[in-house]
């Protein structure tokens, strides 16, 4: 049993370095023509100069909401399982 | 060959899967999850730098070369992400000790 | 003397405690309310705000998280949810989570050149509100989430 786990484990980590190799060099991005028209355009359309934020909030403020409601369920969730059910 | 943020990222997660697979007690699991998501935060966020390039902030700024701003948006989304996860994971543990007695995985309990 | 349970700390860590709290909320708040002009925002603030909870806990004993109000943080969590919401369907008259505010002179309306400037706070439209209803909901999140995971504790031996 414990040689299936070594096994499985030198070949995820195989994986893992295989596709390392494969990904672009350390600081020259492939795609940037959507975040070239962010740099230039996001202080003049939504006015701050956080321009992370203006993309969390206002470019892709859709994902936000999904995150604040999975943040919600996870509270939610932990209350109905920690909760003690009287007789 | 390889640039050494990824090969980082890489031996993080290994480490973390390592602890998932080896370990059984279930609290050490939770750490492993816990560590291959912080590994992905990682990549995530080297994903995106430019040579030469400064945070995408324009309150004093020293040149307006910056690094792309979209995948530090999506690592704030996958920290929360990780927290609910934790959390849940947790809580079960808390049950599963208080209904078994023991935190270990790999006692027969459902055979008796 | 003592007149904590047989879990709680010493008066003088208790007392630094109450003191060091108000700091930390009030740069807890600055981080959340400076969202568009400096690292931060909404998040970051409320995990801030948060840690005082866990830190009133560990010094006062198990026993203290019975005391502290969870019908207010759950009302306070709801709250942030249904703002933040409500605040994407304000702008509907264009699309979806428009930033109807940015670039009109209103509340947070004012325009910035484009460049590097020191950080005017009367900018970037309805992002310092999302920023502060988010920040809302997640001090009060994590604060359920250490109070419930507290109170469970055996009471019946």
């Amino acid at each position: 049993m414990r040689r299936v786990k070594v096994l499985t484990l030198v070949l995820l980590f195989a994986f893992l370095a295989a596709c390392a190799v494969q990904t672009h060099p350390f600081g020259k991005p492939d795609q940037t023509f959507m975040d070239d028209y962010f740099i230039q355009n996001g202080q003049a359309e939504t006015g701050s100069n956080n321009i992370v934020s203006s993309v969390v909030f206002d470019y892709r403020g859709f994902d936000t909401l999904g995150e604040a409601s999975i943040l919600f369920a996870a509270a939610m969730g932990v209350f109905l399982v920690l909760r003690r059910v009287e007789k | 060959m390889i640039s050494l943020p990824f090969l980082a990222v890489m031996v993080i997660i290994s480490i973390g899967l390592s602890a998932v697979i080896f370990r059984r007690n279930l609290v050490k699991i939770v750490m492993g999850t816990s560590i291959i998501a912080s590994a992905i935060n990682l990549f995530l966020v080297s994903l995106g730098y430019r040579e030469g390039g400064v945070a995408p902030i324009f309150t004093g700024a020293p040149r307006l070369e910056m690094v792309l701003p979209t995948p530090q948006a999506l690592t704030l989304t996958s920290i929360v992400i990780d927290l609910a996860v934790t959390a849940m994971m947790l809580s079960f543990a808390i049950i599963i000790y208080r209904h078994y007695g023991s935190l270990d995985s790999r006692k027969r309990r459902l055979r008796e | 003397m003592k007149r904590s349970s047989e879990s709680g700390m010493s008066v003088i860590v208790r007392t630094v405690t109450c003191v060091a709290a108000i700091p930390v909320i009030i740069f807890g708040l600055y981080v959340i309310m400076h969202g568009h002009l400096t690292p931060g925002g909404g998040f970051a603030g409320g995990a801030i705000i948060a840690t005082m909870t866990a830190l009133f806990i560990v010094a006062e004993g198990g026993d203290a998280a019975d005391r502290l109000g969870r019908g207010m943080l759950l009302t306070a969590e709801s709250a942030g949810l249904v703002l933040f919401a409500l605040l994407g369907f304000l702008g509907l008259r264009t699309t979806f989570f428009y930033n109807f505010l940015a670039n009109t002179g209103s509340i947070f309306g004012t325009q910035v050149p484009f460049g590097p400037n020191p950080g005017y706070l009367n900018t970037a439209g309805v992002i310092p509100l999302m920023n502060l209803v988010v920040g809302l909901e997640v001090f009060a999140a994590l604060s359920l989430v250490v109070i419930f995971m507290f109170s469970y504790r055996k009471e019946e031996q």
